[in-house]
């Protein structure tokens, strides 16, 4: 198994909860697509062309700031499990998961990690650039991925077009090349069925939604990743603050949707939160579906102050660590346990026991 | 709530207006009957711009064996290879030197996708390169035409019809 110890915090920093409006927003994600001029794509190059892409970037990263102490993984050489493990931290994207070494030759595909920063190599750009924060984090994620662009692209030439700006694989990433996803919490506007006119007007607006991982993934426990449709046209500034301007609004109207349960349900909405809270700590057995499910309910409790003393840096540790790969690798299995459903429903029960034994200990008076 | 005019069952969500022999009439549909009768909704016809866009260059390029259109279509990237038909089949270039070589198509699927075609965010400067125009690349455009491009741009931003057009005859005779 990959030693995920070596990344600094795992990559899981951003678990802590502590950015702005962490109680909705789980995370802010930005990626800058390039390409490294004069080789074919990644997706029609050969393999002499990965490779030679990859020993470019990787030297040029080692000279970056953020190349001292980081971490490389080449995906050719993890087993499945481990590329599962990656993707569910939300290191590398579902393409470099499931089938990298499809490719003839060996895929070139590597990702390159200094906490929650990296660079994707050989997926379907040469490069991409990525950045995971804690909470709305636009301004200062994109910082830290401007510094590394101008590092590695002062190394490395890239693909760059007067007219089209950076030249990527697929023309919906050219321009800036750059995709920032909000990962929001939006049960309140889910409970009140506004949820449909919400996501519909955010694509008259120029955003895009998409479920937990991101393309083609399906939406779960009521979490939903807005992001910018296009790439062309506008500044990276004007993209980040358009995107930033419309998730504030969407975090009021979700605020407002939880209002109106409190006000006009305050019984079912109680009810609702605690059985949530309930069945996560006695259930004995737990599929991955129903937890993230769960979890939303125990999520917007603790949110309204319905549910004391979970934090948020729990929840968040539960929705990565009940994952199947995670599970795999960190949860001793039950035997007969097919689906992992008694591991999953031990390793929950024990960190929210933990939590009550804390939150017990906190309100004893001192003696 | 209104119910859906097809099936009676479903709220309607979608109102579709239609004028048909100088009469209008409007249509109460609900999404899955609007699905049926082929109606796309905003959201639909916002996600798939690209496989609009993939399905109309080969109506293009089928028709007429031999015509400029379909020579357009089977013409190779001179640097990858790669032809507009590859694009179609896979919904990717092969490389930089693809955006030179479909510049006229590309720009129009670009503008279909982005809503414009010039970029406006940071201009990259490869490294050892001290010019201001940047490098990289597949050197098409030269300055001029850059530069004319952009003042074209900021002329249809300000709604200055007549200095737009005057720039594009400029612009075509420089390309």
């Amino acid at each position: 198994m990959i030693d995920l110890s070596l990344v600094p915090d795992g990559g899981l920093s951003w678990l802590d909860g502590s950015g702005p409006q962490a109680h909705i927003v789980l995370s802010t994600r930005i990626r800058l697509a390039r390409n490294v001029d004069r080789v074919a794509f990644a997706t029609r190059g050969g393999a002499a062309d990965r490779s030679r892409v990859l020993a470019l970037v990787d030297a040029a990263w080692r000279q970056s700031p953020l190349g001292r102490g980081s971490v490389r993984f080449l995906l050719d050489e993890l087993d499945p499990a481990d590329r599962l493990l990656l993707h569910e931290r939300h290191l590398i994207s579902r393409e470099l998961t499931e089938a990298p070494s499809a490719r003839e030759g060996g895929s070139g595909a590597a990702v390159l990690l200094s906490g929650s920063t990296g660079v994707m190599v050989n997926e379907e750009d040469h490069l991409r650039l990525q950045t995971l924060r804690s909470g709305l984090a636009l301004t200062q994620g994109y910082g830290e991925l401007e510094q590394l662009d101008a590092a590695l692209g002062g190394a490395v030439p890239f693909a760059f077009h007067p007219e089209f700006g950076y030249l990527t694989a697929c023309p919906t990433n050219a321009g800036t090349g750059l995709r920032a996803s909000i990962l929001i919490h939006l049960p309140g506007l889910v409970l009140t069925k506004e949820i449909g006119k919400v996501l519909q007007g955010l694509t008259q607006v120029g955003l895009t939604f998409r479920g937990l991982y991101g393309e083609g993934s399906e939406v779960v426990g009521n979490f939903f990743q807005l992001s910018n449709q296009t790439t062309l046209g506008k500044s990276e500034e004007e993209l980040l603050d358009h995107l930033g301007k419309i998730v504030r609004q969407v975090v009021a109207y979700e605020e407002q949707a939880r209002q109106v349960l409190l006000r006009d349900a305050p019984t079912i909405l109680a009810d609702k939160v605690w059985r949530a809270y309930g069945l996560l700590r006695y259930a004995r057995s737990l599929s991955f579906e129903e937890t993230m499910n769960l979890l939303s309910g125990v999520r917007l409790g603790a949110g309204l102050n319905l549910i004391p003393g979970v934090s948020v840096y729990t929840l968040n540790k539960l929705l990565i660590f009940t994952q199947p790969a995670h599970l795999a690798a960190f949860e001793p299995p039950v035997p007969g346990d097919t689906e992992a459903g008694a591991a999953r429903a031990a390793y929950v029960r024990r960190l929210l026991d933990e939590e009550a034994a804390r939150g017990a200990h906190a309100r004893r008076p001192a003696s | 709530m209104s119910l859906c005019d097809n099936c009676g069952e479903r709220e309607a969500v979608i109102h579709l207006t239609q004028i048909v022999d100088n009469s209008v009439t409007t249509l109460h549909l609900c999404e899955s009957c609007a699905a049926e009768k082929g109606v796309d909704t905003i959201a639909q016809v916002a996600k798939h711009p690209l496989g609009d866009f993939l399905a109309s260059l080969g109506e293009v390029a089928s028709p007429a064996p031999g015509s400029a259109a379909a020579a357009g279509a089977a013409a190779a990237c001179p640097q990858c290879g790669a032809t507009l038909q590859d694009f179609r089949q896979t919904g990717r270039l092969g490389c930089a030197v693809c955006y030179v070589a479909f510049e006229a198509p590309l720009r129009d699927l670009l503008r279909r996708v982005h809503g414009n075609t010039q970029h406006r965010g940071e201009r990259y400067r490869a490294p050892g390169d001290v010019a201001e125009s940047g490098g990289g690349g597949g050197g098409a455009a030269t300055t001029g035409v850059a530069a004319l491009k952009d003042r074209l741009r900021q002329a249809v931003e300000a709604e200055d019809f007549e200095e737009a057009a005057r720039l594009r005859d400029a612009i075509r005779r420089l390309e």
